[in-house]
Parts: C-alpha cells; sequence; structure tokens
C-alpha cells in the first residue's frame, strides 16, 4: 500500500503495527526532488544515513550527476526501510551553492582563495617547524563523529606514529565518550552488548535521559509499532522535558538536571531490598556485588525523593516495572551522559542490568547509545582517545601489537599517559603548549562550552588553526587554513552505527569544485610528511577507501570489534552487518555476552578503570585483585552535589538538547528548506508554573544568562519540570549578519555562550545540561509566537494558538508498506 | 588513651590542613577546569572528615574544632582567580599547578598514614567505633591521593615538555 505523508508535520510517519516477538514490518520510505519520478532514476547508490547514530540504510538517487532523493533499504534490518525527517531531507543540503569548492588560507588578516598545493605546503611547513622546534606535542588534531571509518583510521595512524602526538580526539567526546567509558567500567571493554532488535523482545523498555523519538526517529517508529501491537512493552522514561517518550510510558520521572545518580542508587535500592536479583547470575559474571549493596542500603525512595525532587512513590513504581521485566531494554543518552556524574550514572544502569541478569539475550539488553552517526569508528580506530582495536595503552603487550600492526617501535606510539581529551586539547592551547590544531568535520566554535573562550581559543595568535569542512563554519571563520571537504555521497567508506551495524555507503555524485574526500585529505598530508616506518617504508601505504578498509581489517584482527569477515563485495548489495564479524562468522554478532562476559580479563581488557568521581585510574595491580577471573563488574558511586546549583542570583537550572529537525550545528539541516523551516531559530522552554509566576507566555522575547554569557530567544511555555529552562543547542552565527559569534547587532544566540567548562572527571565528557541561570523579559510577545516545533517536545499548551508545524506539500513523503490493512496515518 | 588522642588530634589537623589547601588549590587554578571542580569535590570529604573526627574526639576529650578550616578571605580568593585568569593564557603556571598537585598529595600520604596509626591502635584497643571511623573515612584519603597521582602522571608530560 503506499501512501504519503507530510514528514514535517508527522515525524514519525504511520504505522505498522506488530506483536512481541514479531518481525518489524517493512515500510519504504521515499523521498524526490519536486517534479523528479521514480522512472526518471538513473541510479540507486547504496548509503546509510550520517545525521545520527542510528545508521538507517537508504539508497541516493542520481540523475544527470545529480542527487534527487533518497529511498530507505527495506533489506536493512537497522530502519526495514524507514527513514527519519533529517535522512529524508538533508541530503539536498550537499548542492547549497555555498559549499567550499576551493582551499582558503589567511593572508593579511582575511581568508582568501587558493590552490591545494599552497594550501597543504602551509600546514606542512608548519608542522615540520612545530615537531623541530616543539616536538610532537605542540600538535593537535581535533576530529568529528561524522567522517567514514577508513578515514578515522588513517588520521589514528598519521597522528600516532606519523607525528608521534598524544593529541588526538573526536567531538565524539561531546556525545559518546560516556557510554564508551561505562562500558570499560563495567565490561572492562568498550562495545554495545545490545541490539536494535532487542526492542521486538523486551516487555519493558526504560528510556534514561534518552529522547529517543527525536534522537534516533526511526528507532522510536518501532517502539511506536510495537505500542500499537500485541502484547506492548511498558516504558519508563526519565527525561525532565515531557518529551514524546514521557507521553508513551507507564512511569515518567523527571528529576532536577544533575542528580541521576540518586535516582540510580535509589532504583538500586528497591531492586536489592526486594530481591528482584539474579543471584545465579551474579555469582557466575559479576564482582563486586556486596560493595554495590552496601553503597545502596541507605538510598531509599524516600531520600532520593528529596534529591532529584520527584515523587517518592513513582521511584517505587519505576522501580516495581523494571524489576518485574522478564526482557528489560535500557538505553541510555545525553541526559546523562551530558550531566553531571555522567559515567557514575550510566554505569549504575549496567548495574541494574547485571544484577537482574538483563543480559545477552532477546529482549534483554543495555544501549549505551550513541550522539553521532560514527562515533563507534571514531572509538575502534582510536581517534577519539583510546588506541585502535580498543587497545588498552596501559598494556605495554597490546602497545606492542600494536606497533607489529604499524611496523613502528612501540616507543613511536605515545602511551606515557591516556590520550588527551578534546577539553585538555583546548586547555593546552589557551596555554600555548599547543600551537596547532587540525580540526575535521566539526564546529567546535558552536558546540563547545563557553563559547566566548573557545572564540579567544580559535583566533588566538600563537595557536594555527586548520579546518577541514563542508562550509565556512563559524569555526572555518577563525582558521588560518580552510581545506575543502566532499561528504557523505560524495565520497565511499563504511560506518559503524550505535548497535555495531556496519554499512557501506558509496560514493553517488562528484563533490563540488575542488573538494576532496577526507580520505585524500590525510593521505596526502602523509605522502607530503613523508612519514616512514622502521623499516623505512612508507608508514600509510593505502591509497584509496577499500585498501584503507583492508589495513584496518588487520588491525581489528582479533579484537573484540574484529572485522576480518567484512569487506566492502559483502555488505555491497546486502545489507549491514553487526561485528565482531570474522571469517568463520560471516553473518556478524547480534548480541555481546550471551555466554558471559568475555573482554574483562586483566590480560584482555581495553581499561584498568578509573574511580567515577575522581576519574583516578586504578591501575593493573588493583584491577588484578579486583577482578582476576575478568568477570563484569558492578561499581558503586556516591551521589556528589551539583558544582553548580541554582542559586538567588541564578535561579534556573539551564539544560540544553538536539531536536528532531536538527544535527550537529546545523551545518547540513539548517541548509535544509524543510527542516530549517520547521525549526529556524533558537528558543527557550519555561515550565508552566515559571511563565505564570513571572507573568510571562509564548512569544516572549527573553535572554537567559549565566556567569559565563548570554542568549536570547523567544520564549515557550510547556509541561517542562519547573525551575528549569530547555534551550535547543548548535544554533549558530553563519546564518546571521555576524558571522562567527554575537556582535553588538546580533545578540548570542547559541546556547553554549552559557554552558560551564567541566566535565565528568572520569569520560572527560562536557557537561552542557547542569548550568546555573537567570531569565530577564527583553520585550512582550504581543502575539509573537516561538520558532519551537508544535509536533516534538516542546509542544506548546492547550489552547496557545501556536499554529501547528507542517511541512506542506515539499515535506511529502511516500510511504510504501508490503499489507495495507496495517497502515494507519495519523499523528502520535 | 593517649595515643588514641594524639592521633585524632594529628589527624584532624591534616584533614583540616588538606581540606584548605583544596580549596586553595581550586581557587589558584581556576583555568584549569578539571582541578578546580574536582578538588572542590575533595575538599568536600576533608570537611566531612573533620567533623566527624571532632564529634568523635569529645568522647576522648578532645575539643576540636568541627568547623571546616577558615575559608579564605573573600578578596583573597578572588585576587587568587584574577590571577589564575591573567596568567591562564601562559605555559609557566603549569609548573605551579605541579608542585600545588605534588603538595596536595603529599598532605593527603600524610593523612593516610595516620589514619593506618588510627586503624591500628583501634584494633589494638578493640575500639569499634573508632576502627569504624577510619574504616569509612580512609578510603576516600586514599582516593584523594589517587586523583593527585593521576593528575600529574596525565598532566606533566605536556606542561614539562612544553617549558
Amino acid at each position: 500500500m503506499e501512501d504519503s505523508v507530510d514528514r514535517i508535520a508527522e515525524p514519525w510517519g504511520g504505522r505498522t503495527p506488530y506483536s512481541r516477538h514479531g518481525a518489524w514490518p517493512t515500510r519504504v520510505d521515499t523521498h524526490l526532488a519536486e517534479g523528479v519520478t521514480e522512472d526518471e532514476v538513473q541510479r540507486w547508490v547504496q548509503s546509510a544515513s550520517i545525521l545520527h547514530s542510528d545508521g538507517d540504510a537508504m539508497d541516493i538517487a542520481v540523475k544527470d550527476g545529480r542527487m534527487v532523493g533518497v529511498r530507505g533499504r527495506a533489506v536493512d534490518r537497522v530502519n526495514r526501510g524507514r527513514l527519519g525527517p533529517k535522512d529524508l531531507f538533508a541530503w539536498q543540503a550537499n548542492a547549497s551553492p555555498d559549499r567550499l569548492t576551493r582551499p582558503l588560507i589567511r593572508q593579511d588578516g582575511r581568508l582568501v582563495e587558493t590552490d591545494w598545493p599552497t594550501a597543504m605546503d602551509r600546514v606542512v611547513a608548519r608542522s615540520r617547524e612545530l615537531l623541530e622546534e616543539r616536538g610532537p606535542g605542540s600538535i593537535g588534531f581535533y576530529t568529528t563523529g561524522q567522517l567514514f571509518l577508513e578515514e578515522y583510521y588513517t588520521l589514528a595512524v598519521l597522528a600516532r606514529a606519523g607525528i608521534g602526538t598524544n593529541h588526538l580526539d573526536g567531538n565524539t567526546r561531546l556525545c559518546t565518550s560516556t557510554a564508551a567509558e561505562a562500558l570499560k567500567e563495567s565490561f572492562g571493554c568498550d562495545g554495545q552488548p545490545g541490539s536494535y532488535d532487542d526492542i521486538d523482545h523486551a516487555d519493558v523498555i526504560a528510556l534514561f535521559g534518552h529522547n529517543l523519538a527525536e534522537t534516533q526517529p526511526v528507532q522510536w517508529m518501532r517502539v511506536l509499532d510495537r505500542l500499537e501491537g500485541a502484547d506492548p512493552p511498558r516504558l519508563v522514561c526519565v527525561d525532565p522535558r515531557p518529551t514524546r517518550v514521557a507521553r508513551r510510558a507507564t512511569v515518567h520521572l523527571a528529576p532536577r538536571p544533575g542528580t541521576n545518580v540518586a535516582l540510580l542508587n535509589a532504583l538500586l535500592h528497591e531492586t536489592i531490598r526486594h530481591d528482584r536479583v539474579d543471584h545465579e547470575y551474579i555469582e557466575a559474571h559479576t564482582v563486586g556485588f556486596e560493595e554495590l549493596a552496601a553503597r545502596v542500603k541507605d538510598c531509599t525512595a524516600e531520600w532520593a525523593a528529596a534529591i532529584c525532587d520527584v515523587p517518592a512513590r513513582l521511584i517505587v513504581e519505576a522501580a516495581e516495572v523494571l524489576g518485574g521485566a522478564d526482557r528489560l531494554l535500557s538505553t541510555v543518552l545525553q541526559g546523562v551522559y551530558q550531566s553531571h556524574q555522567a559515567t557514575a550514572a550510566a554505569v549504575q544502569i549496567n548495574n541494574l542490568h547485571l544484577i537482574r541478569g538483563m543480559l545477552g539475550r532477546p529482549g534483554a539488553g543495555v544501549l549505551q547509545m550513541n550522539g553521532q552517526p560514527t562515533a563507534q569508528n571514531t572509538r575502534e580506530c582510536g581517534a577519539n582517545g583510546d588506541l585502535p582495536g580498543f587497545r588498552n595503552w596501559e598494556n605495554d603487550e597490546h602497545v606492542a601489537d600494536l606497533a607489529r600492526v604499524w611496523n613502528v617501535e612501540p616507543a613511536t606510539i605515545p602511551h606515557y599517559a591516556p590520550p588527551t581529551h578534546a577539553m585538555q586539547m583546548f586547555r593546552y592551547a589557551e596555554q600555548g603548549s599547543i600551537r596547532m590544531l587540525w580540526i575535521s568535520g566539526t564546529n567546535p566554535a558552536v558546540s563547545l562550552p563557553e563559547l566566548s573562550r573557545i572564540r579567544s581559543i580559535l583566533s588566538g595568535e600563537r595557536l594555527f588553526v586548520v579546518v577541514q569542512d563542508l562550509f565556512l563554519t563559524e569555526t572555518a571563520q577563525l582558521a588560518d587554513v580552510v581545506l575543502p571537504a566532499a561528504t557523505w555521497g560524495e565520497k565511499t567508506g563504511t560506518f559503524t552505527n550505535a548497535d555495531r551495524t556496519v554499512h557501506l555507503s558509496d560514493k553517488a555524485v562528484e563533490p563540488p569544485g575542488e573538494a576532496r574526500p577526507d580520505l585524500d585529505i590525510f593521505l596526502d598530508y602523509a605522502a607530503r610528511m613523508d612519514f616512514r616506518d622502521k623499516d623505512g617504508g612508507p608508514l600509510i601505504p593505502w591509497r584509496d577507501p577499500e585498501s584503507a578498509f583492508d589495513a584496518w581489517k588487520r588491525c581489528s584482527a582479533g579484537r573484540p570489534c574484529d572485522y576480518t569477515g567484512l569487506s566492502y563485495g559483502l555488505l555491497r548489495g546486502g545489507s549491514g552487518v553487526q561485528w565482531p564479524c570474522t571469517e568463520d562468522d560471516p553473518s556478524g554478532t547480534p548480541r555481546l555476552y550471551t555466554d558471559g562476559i568475555s573482554w574483562a580479563h586483566p590480560d584482555r581488557c581495553e581499561a584498568y578503570g578509573k574511580d567515577l568521581v575522581t576519574g583516578a585510574s586504578s591501575g593493573v595491580v588493583e584491577y588484578r585483585s579486583l577482578n582476576p577471573d575478568g568477570k563484569a563488574m558492578l561499581k558503586a558511586a556516591e551521589f556528589m552535589p551539583l558544582h553548580e546549583a541554582p542559586s538567588e542570583e541564578y535561579p534556573f537550572q539551564l539544560t540544553t538538547g538536539r531536536t528532531v529537525y536538527h544535527f550537529h550545528t546545523r551545518t547540513k539541516t539548517g541548509r535544509t528548506p524543510q527542516l530549517n523551516a520547521a525549526a529556524p531559530d533558537v528558543w527557550v522552554e519555561i515550565s508552566e508554573a515559571d511563565a505564570a509566576a513571572r507573568d510571562l507566555a509564548e512569544g516572549d522575547l527573553v535572554e537567559v544568562g549565566s556567569p559565563r554569557g548570554s542568549l536570547r530567544g523567544r520564549l515557550r511555555v510547556t509541561g517542562l519540570r519547573r525551575g528549569t529552562l530547555f534551550v535547543p543547542f548548535h544554533y549558530g552565527y553563519w546564518d546571521t549578519p555576524a558571522g562567527f559569534g554575537p556582535n553588538a547587532s546580533v545578540p548570542g544566540r547559541a546556547a553554549n555562550e552559557t554552558t560551564v567548562t567541566d566535565w565528568d572527571a572520569a569520560s572527560k565528557q562536557p557537561l552542557f545540561k547542569t548550568a546555573a541561570a537567570t531569565l530577564t523579559l527583553v520585550e512582550k510577545g504581543s502575539g509573537r509566537h516561538s520558532p519551537a516545533p508544535t509536533t516534538t517536545a516542546s509542544e506548546p499548551g492547550r489552547d496557545s494558538g501556536v499554529p501547528a508545524t507542517e511541512g506542506g506539500p515539499d515535506a511529502r513523503v511516500r510511504q510504501t508498506t508490503d499489507d495495507g490493512s496495517s497502515q494507519e496515518g495519523g499523528r502520535q | 588513651m593517649n595515643g588514641i588522642r594524639l592521633t585524632l588530634r594529628v589527624l584532624h589537623h591534616g584533614e583540616r590542613h588538606l581540606a584548605e589547601e583544596l580549596l586553595t588549590v581550586a581557587d589558584r587554578h581556576s583555568t584549569e577546569h578539571e582541578v578546580h571542580h574536582v578538588a572542590k569535590d575533595l575538599a568536600g570529604w576533608s570537611r566531612e572528615h573533620v567533623e566527624r573526627l571532632a564529634v568523635t574526639g569529645r568522647a576522648y576529650g578532645l575539643e576540636l574544632d568541627e568547623s571546616p578550616a577558615q575559608p579564605s578571605p573573600g578578596l583573597l580568593t578572588l585576587m587568587r582567580q584574577k590571577a589564575a585568569q591573567a596568567v591562564g593564557h601562559r605555559p609557566e603556571p603549569g609548573l605551579l599547578l605541579l608542585r600545588d598537585l605534588r603538595d596536595l598529595h603529599l598532605d593527603a600520604a600524610e593523612n593516610s598514614l595516620s589514619w593506618e596509626m588510627l586503624a591500628q591502635v583501634a584494633q589494638a584497643s578493640k575500639d569499634t567505633r573508632l576502627l569504624e571511623l577510619a574504616s569509612s573515612c580512609h578510603p576516600q584519603t586514599l582516593r584523594q591521593m589517587r586523583w593527585t597521582n593521576t593528575m600529574i602522571k596525565n598532566i606533566s608530560p605536556q606542561l614539562l615538555t612544553s617549558l
């Protein structure tokens, strides 16, 4: 059956209900440019989405050398043909007229166009100069979560073994480092234990700080389809906002931001007190239960209720639902990861699963989610503060093994300290010990906390900044050299989603002008720098994506993320495959830890663990005595008071986040007509009670201030928890007359003008959700409305008079299902 | 009893001193964000130890101050922060940071040894109350030491090679 739906007005499209343990029906979503029919499409080129961490598989429609649309891939297990609004529309941004087409270099204070040899010579000359004068520690690389595996791996080899620097991290630090850290703390190794297929089988799905409806809309469609089918799951939602998830939840807890550890300790307390635990599983597969039980002994629901400001009975009710589950799936995202005590909280969710024995079976799983599409690859390839292949930098044998793969001396690879995390790299740049920063595919001048500080670091005289991107972003405007990059659809490579599914993305069209694939840029740099291995051969002998992939396969062999069974041939034409995937097992691995914990042994583990409060390293001796047999570790953590609590001066708690119509710093989604129209500008959400108390209403122009800076936006009154403000992050300045930051005529617009420079001590992930803030009225709305969408968590209250968010004819998407009888339109 | 009183007094002084030093270092290095925030958290542990030592001390005829170490005068704190910001763009304060972390480590190590002594005398005199106190506070002192050690290990390569 076919159906056409306005997918801006209805982001999740029509329903295809299915019952528990059933197969999720196929629904193919297709969107073509206006006037183009399916018959006119000359080629469909296989790819997957890079606008969130789901990896929705899709085909790109090509006509006359141009992208003209997309279609979901029905054969893929991740999305069964469905696409989210960003997947459906954002491909159009590739063809924006303001794409960078030639390299730029700074001359007399201005960026001017130049050719590739001139630009690269400048980068190489500066690199050589710094290596000679100040050593490898003066050069840093800050990459993204949106390149391909082949590119990260190449970057990791050139940075670690070529330059020999310890300073390489991804912006995945901002979205996914807590997921990685929590997995290392509990299981000794990174790697998602569960699978998206667990949604088909779970009877309880708990979403901790995870607005699935907006961050992973296709998996939310899967949940919605289960909710409409037989034997639907019950949802537990922890979120201060009235998200779509919260509206469908059996229990919705809206705790005070920054109190997740208190809440989770109370949930663990209730679970243990009622003996809803699997003693056999605990005995066989874990260490540390006694300490955990002792730590949460006094963490009653009443105790947590006072800290979290939620009713104790709701905590008890949530614990009952979680404790009564026979297949529990938990998902975790930024409400935990970007908040106070991030790792400690995420680890308590692992603990809940471990003590209940809820792992390794269909429906029983943990999804420590990623925010960015290829975040998993930065982690595997060692471009995010780990060594490639989940090797342990503190284990000399692991380093020696990596040195063997790269044919270099172990001492070439810096491993005297943990790879430097992004926030520390910016600190070193501020201090002047890092003198060159190469930023690829990310926009720290909008995405990092305390933007006035970041702008001052990037524009400092001492720091040589290279930016490799698609557009003249806020960051690129501050660079010394700008390299125009090709993007998704214009280059070939693979990438891995949050449930370990590897997809191939083929080149569909040529990049504009002289823009080049990131891989080509890195290879060009490596060649110009003439990096050599210990026998004098080229350090990086590969030349193209497929040979880079083969090099990575050798590096991953025998590691948890083993890719040796994968090839472009296997992935092309087929569908995504979950690692580990070996030649003996070419269909991949749906779930890790089906037979107990396998990578936590002291000789095999990726990390020896950290103190969850202080971030202090434990060291191998302690690890070995705590966990000699390599079981899962139940690590307890005490609740610590917030670093920045509300005060008389700053009475609100400010929380920030992503919404369904925008991604990263809007470099693509802001240039997509349908998405931009749906959420064109920043806004400020406030609770009904706070608005009433201050005589504020929908559409009032307000200023949100913190000790770091301020922003202005129009107000939206919602069911948000009292005392809290919400601002969508990543609205920047490229589409304002101001350029890269606020100025006298353009007030602050980015949420990160206000956020605090503070990070989780264990994962080093910055805190974007716990600033204290003021709110002041600038001007009454007088009938104006906030630009916030009405279709999402920012939905206004009844009788607000706000017109519904709609996309119109340009946003209509064709949905095709196998079984017409199950297809129902309508809003969720 | 004299030995117990002596040890309690030494510990009380040591924890009070460490709490104060942690706060001072947090202020002095307000542009080293991780040090700034975590040092404040850790000062909280020492403050709590001071309180518990004072309460316990009463049973042994000691009058120890329950209040945390004298908070730095507001003006001084402000001056330290301003000074930290002013030199925040230069590499040399890195050396001062390493020295401060080293001093914190030594202060915590001293306290750790005192807790060890208290636990030993508690066992020898079968004093369960003191043993409980030592067993619940000492692990936090060890965590303070591990933190300073880790920070020094992580940042000294960069700070010392860039001078």
